[in-house]
Parts: C-alpha cells; sequence; structure tokens
C-alpha cells in the first residue's frame, strides 16, 4: 500500500469538493475585510436609491415650476429646487442613473474590449501583438482628458441628439480606457504562458482553444474582476468631467456633471450650495465606495498586486 | 483491482494505435531504438542592446547523441546548469534546438508539421520538476487528466471520467480527488497528479524532469516505486533526468552523465557505479552519501564552479577542474569513445 502522507482522512472522502472551494476561500476573506464591505454596501445603496428611489418621488416627471425656484432645502424639497424650479433630490437620483449606467457600461465595453485585445496580444505575440499594442500605445500616448475633449466636442459638432450622447458617451469612455486593460491583460498573460503549467498544455497536445479559454482566462479572471471593478469609478469620474465642461451628456439629460456645471456661477457657489453639493458629494462618495471596494477585491484576489 | 488496472491499456491502448502511426506492434523491452538523438546542440541567445542583438550564446546542450531502447530507463545526470534538462524540453520541442536531429521512432521530431506533431504529442510526454507549478491552480485534477484524453480521441466524453478514475487509482489516489483543485494535495499527490496526467496519454515514453527532487525523502521513495511500478505493468521507457545519484542508482538501466552541455560518460548502471572512467563521474559518485558513518571513502572535492556555457573550456571542457588534466585536455576535444560493454566516456586518460 503506498498510501501517501496527509492524504485526506477517511471519512471525508464521500464528500466531494464540488464547488470551487477557491472563490469560496475569496469571498470568505472578503466577508472579513469591514472597509471594502462598507464599499460595497454603499455602492449598492447608491444604485437601489437611483434605479428605484424616484418612483416614490412626486417630482419625477422633471416639470419646471417657475414659483418656486432657487428654494432652500424645505420639508417639500428635500434638498431643495433649481433655477428652474426641479426638485433637487429627485434630479440628483435621476442623474445617478444616467451616471452609474454610464460608468457601467463603459467599464463593460472597456474591460470586454481590453480583455479581448489584450489575450490575442499576448497569446500569438507576434504581428498580432505589434499591432494591437502600437493602437494602444498610440491611444496611451495623448492624454485622456484631451482625448474625451476632442471626441466630445466632435459630438457637439455633429449634432448629434441629446437623447443619445449617452450611449455615444459610453463608446468613448471605453475607447479611452481599453489600452491600459489591454497592457495589463497582455502582461499577465505573458507570464502566465510562461508558467510550467502552460508548457504541461503544450506537452499534452492540446489547440489553442483550450489552452486560451480553459487555462488562461480563468488564471485572469480574478485580475479581470478587480480593474473592472476600479474602473466603474475612474469612467464615473470621467463621464462628470466631460459632462461638467457641457461635453458629455447635455441638459436636460441629468447627470452629476452637468448638474455641477449647472450651478457653475458665483451666485449659486455661494449662496445656493444645494444647487452643487449634492451631486458633487454623490460623485465623491459612489467612486470613493468603489475604490475602496475594489481595493479590498484587488486585495483578495491579486494578492501579489499588493503595493 | 487488478482487473481494472488491466483494462487501461487495452482501452485506450487501441484507440492510441489507431492514432499513431506505428510500425507493427512495439514488443516490450527490445534493442529497437525509440528515440534517436544526433549531435544535438540547443544555444539560447545572449541578446544585449537596444536592438537586442544576440552578443553571444548559452551553450546549454552542446552536441549531445543518445539512443533510447524501448522499455529501458536512462539516467541523465549532470549538476546544476549542466543542460540534462534542455535535452528533455528540446526532445518535447518546449525548447526549440539549434542543431541536430531528434527521432522518434525514426520520425524526425523537427521536420513535422505542427498539426502532425500535436497528434504524436501524446506518446512523448514530460514530468516536471515543480509539482506546484506544474497543475493549473483553476483546473481541476479530473479535468487536467481527461481533457487531453479528450483531445486526442483517448477517451469518449462518456467514459472519460470512468478513464480518469482507473488512471488515478493506478497511481495510487482514491477516486474522490477527481474534484479537486491542486490547491487540496500535498507535494507528494501532486505529483502523482502529474504522472497521472502523462500516463493518461499512454505514452511509450515518459521524460521525467528531476520529478522527486522537490519533494522529501519519504514521499521521493514512493514515487520512485511509482514509476518503476509503472513500467513493469506499462512497458515504458523513461528518460530520468536527475542530479540525485542515489535515486537513479536505484531506478535507471543505463546512466549517462553530463557537463557543461555535453556527455561525458554513459554506461550500464553497474559498470557506471563499478567502473567510473572518468575523473568527473568519479568525483560525483565520490560525493554521493553513504548510509555507513565508519566507512572511509577517498573524497574527491573538485575545485571552483562549474565555468560559464556562454564561453566554455577549449578542448575537454572539464579541464578547468578535472585533478588530473594535462596539456592535452587544454588543446585537444577528447572523443567519445566506446570502451566495450556500452560503456562510452569522453576522456583522454580513459
Amino acid at each position: 500500500m503506498s498510501s501517501v502522507s496527509g492524504a485526506a482522512a477517511p471519512g471525508r472522502g464521500a464528500k466531494t469538493a464540488v464547488k470551487s472551494s477557491m472563490w469560496r476561500q475569496s469571498v470568505r476573506l472578503l466577508l472579513k475585510n469591514k472597509l471594502a464591505i462598507a464599499g460595497l454596501v454603499i455602492v449598492v445603496l447608491m444604485f437601489l436609491a437611483c434605479f428605484i428611489g424616484p418612483m416614490f418621488s412626486p417630482y419625477a416627471d422633471n416639470k419646471t415650476n417657475m414659483r418656486i425656484m432657487n428654494r432652500a432645502p424645505n420639508l417639500q424639497h428635500w434638498l431643495g429646487t433649481d433655477k428652474l424650479g426641479r426638485d433637487v433630490l429627485t434630479r440628483v437620483l435621476l442623474a445617478g442613473r444616467i451616471s452609474l449606467t454610464v460608468g457601467l457600461a463603459s467599464m463593460v465595453l472597456s474591460v470586454t474590449l481590453g480583455t479581448l485585445l489584450g489575450a490575442l496580444s499576448g497569446f500569438f505575440r507576434g504581428v498580432v501583438d505589434q499591432v494591437i499594442m502600437r493602437v494602444a500605445d498610440l491611444l496611451l500616448t495623448i492624454p485622456s482628458l484631451p482625448l474625451l475633449f476632442i471626441f466630445g466636442a466632435l459630438l457637439s459638432d455633429w449634432k448629434v441628439p441629446p437623447e443619445n450622447r449617452m450611449y455615444i458617451v459610453m463608446l468613448i469612455l471605453s475607447l479611452v480606457n481599453w489600452p491600459s486593460m489591454a497592457r495589463m491583460i497582455r502582461g499577465q498573460m505573458l507570464s502566465l504562458r510562461e508558467r510550467e503549467f502552460m508548457q504541461a498544455t503544450t506537452v499534452l497536445g492540446l489547440n489553442n482553444k483550450r489552452k486560451l479559454f480553459h487555462h488562461l482566462l480563468p488564471n485572469l479572471i480574478p485580475l479581470i474582476i478587480v480593474i473592472a471593478t476600479l474602473n466603474i469609478g475612474g469612467a464615473i469620474l470621467s463621464e462628470s468631467v466631460l459632462s461638467f465642461f457641457g461635453l458629455g451628456v447635455t441638459a436636460p439629460t441629468p447627470t452629476w456633471g452637468n448638474m455641477i456645471d449647472a450651478a457653475n456661477n458665483l451666485i449659486d457657489f455661494q449662496e445656493r450650495p444645494w444647487l452643487w453639493m449634492p451631486p458633487g458629494l454623490s460623485i465623491f462618495i459612489t467612486v470613493i465606495a468603489i475604490n475602496i471596494f475594489g481595493d479590498g477585491l484587488r486585495d483578495v484576489l491579486d494578492p501579489k498586486q499588493k503595493r | 483491482m487488478p482487473e481494472t488496472e488491466n483494462k487501461i491499456p487495452a482501452g485506450s491502448g487501441a484507440a492510441a494505435a489507431a492514432n499513431e502511426p506505428q510500425k507493427g506492434p512495439a514488443p516490450a523491452a527490445s534493442p529497437e531504438p525509440l528515440l534517436e538523438i544526433e549531435h544535438l546542440k540547443t544555444y539560447f541567445p545572449v541578446k544585449s542592446g537596444l536592438w537586442g542583438r544576440t552578443k553571444a550564446h548559452v551553450k546549454a546542450v552542446d552536441d549531445i547523441s543518445l539512443t533510447l531502447r524501448a522499455g529501458e530507463t536512462f539516467g541523465l545526470v549532470g549538476e546544476s546548469g549542466s543542460g540534462k534538462s534542455t535535452v528533455g524540453r528540446s526532445i518535447v520541442r518546449l525548447t526549440d534546438k539549434t542543431a541536430g536531429e531528434i527521432r522518434y521512432r525514426g520520425q524526425d521530431l523537427y521536420a513535422m508539421p505542427e498539426r502532425e506533431l500535436r497528434r504524436l504529442r501524446p506518446k512523448i510526454q514530460l514530468i516536471f520538476q515543480d509539482p506546484y507549478s506544474s497543475l493549473n491552480p483553476r483546473v481541476r485534477i479530473g479535468d487536467a487528466i481527461g481533457e487531453a484524453m479528450l483531445q486526442h480521441g483517448l477517451a469518449s466524453p462518456d467514459n472519460v471520467r470512468e478513464q480518469v478514475l482507473e488512471v488515478l487509482e493506478l497511481c495510487g489516489l482514491p477516486r474522490y480527488h477527481i474534484d479537486r483543485f491542486p490547491h487540496e494535495f500535498s507535494g507528494g499527490q501532486r505529483q502523482r497528479v502529474g504522472i497521472a496526467r502523462a500516463l493518461a496519454m499512454n505514452p511509450d515514453l515518459i521524460i521525467a524532469d528531476e520529478p522527486v527532487s522537490a519533494l522529501d525523502v519519504s514521499i521521493q521513495a514512493q514515487i520512485i516505486n511509482l514509476f518503476r511500478k509503472l513500467q513493469r505493468e506499462r512497458g515504458l521507457t523513461y528518460l530520468f533526468i536527475s542530479h540525485d545519484l542515489s535515486v537513479v542508482e536505484h531506478l535507471c538501466s543505463r546512466i549517462g552523465v553530463m557537463y557543461l552541455g555535453s556527455m561525458v560518460e554513459t554506461a550500464p548502471r553497474a559498470e557506471l557505479f563499478g567502473n567510473p572512467l572518468h575523473p568527473y563521474t568519479k568525483a560525483l559518485l565520490s560525493a554521493v552519501p553513504v548510509p555507513v558513518p565508519k566507512l572511509k571513502r577517498e573524497r574527491i572535492v573538485l575545485q571552483g564552479d562549474i565555468p560559464s556555457p556562454v564561453n566554455p573550456p577549449s578542448g575537454c571542457k572539464f579541464h578547468t577542474r578535472c585533478p588530473l588534466a594535462f596539456d592535452r585536455c587544454k588543446a585537444e576535444v577528447p572523443e567519445f569513445r566506446d570502451m566495450g560493454g556500452e560503456h562510452f566516456v569522453a576522456c583522454h586518460l580513459a
């Protein structure tokens, strides 16, 4: 009998570990990180508030009412009203829908694009790699803010209808964000493919499809999750910046960025803080919460990257 | 369960035979050459500068010839950096050769297209040194073993699980391990998984690259016994790469000693241990620990380190450290001469 030392106790044998205990372990670790969980809770609350909250608001129709313009917070309007007499609280929540959607959608786009191109680059190397990486380099050499401005200005120039601008802003943001994502995935890919278990797949004669989808991508998923999470915060911020400068989503559709922009004058700034404080704080809290959660995720899923 | 164990070679063997261009049935232990390596050279370029120009070459394997016969166990020994692992990796084309020829059953492994090579791959399997990094942490071991069987048509989706279970059992792993992840295993168990994975391909040749060096001694013995058992049952041919002479002595029928990319001596086990002819082999053998503390032996201690393989010494590569070196060694490369009884040595003094 050649029983291996340290083998599982015979009684445990019947119960096979069907679920990946790796993921379960990660969840357990994450739950221990109070700060990260607080971040997650805030993000979830923010989403719930923005997507469900306006349904309970009597002012959700966004109607203007000149008789109650620029009112300070009171019992009817908890966060006051703006210069067209619209309820600020309702508008902040509605704006949150747009900002969060844009953040989420552009993250999904840029992560998909970045992962795909980065994986192709790192897996096939050679010419494919050169072409993809040079395009990425080109996009990375231009600072992203001016690039966003140029795209935004083009949007205005092409007279894109306001209700469609949101979707184009998503595209623009992901176009700016994918290169860094692709680079990270490519780097990880290059390091993975030199690992012994990947050489083993070569010796076993597995085909590229199997190697890529069954061996490489599963090892990238933790990294992708972490980057994706942190990416949402960045995208929300970029969208706000763009909208603040009037180049992103424009009025009448509210976003956190263009709400602050609407209050961008001395009187509003000095006398009516309820106009710009709520959207500003929303951006601040949401982005900080997402980043804290993302950091916690990174500690759990990608321990090597710990500062 | 001897019955199930016997079923494996029969079942999967039939599928493999259809898959593989083979000249008739291969007899178990015959003098027919299974693998021939002729004048193999594997150099690694040393690049430097902005344009990555090749400045020099690390001559990891420098003109090695070797013939493996079906059913034998050939031990390849040498110190770190002697190029023994590179020989193994060059055979399976993980590292591309620079020159020379490697033939498996007469087919040049480097002359065939990628597709054909992939079909041949199951026949030559590599077992890695480090059982911790050679298994993908995110793939269940059942999948790790089964996926290659499926790809090469050695199993069908209906019976792959059964076949994996059989291989696991053959390698001394309980059946319920099949759905586990590598991190749930100890080093010895992982190495068994690595062996099972190679074995599932129903190979003819297994290249074991220091398969027990990462394990502690009690586990080493178990794994070595497993290697012997599998060879008995499957008629496998091993190329066993190791720096541990006592392990090699236990397992191998023929042994080759490498130094700085060159083969200095090959001989059958008894001959090599009883009558070593090369000064390097002698020095190595004198360093093997013997479990008899009273026994006084003459220990040959080599001076200095192994020279750089980028710029190996002229003549006999060993002359810089050889206690017996004389003028001719510096100038003339010693011929790899047949000393009779399959004993070959590359030394002017032999």
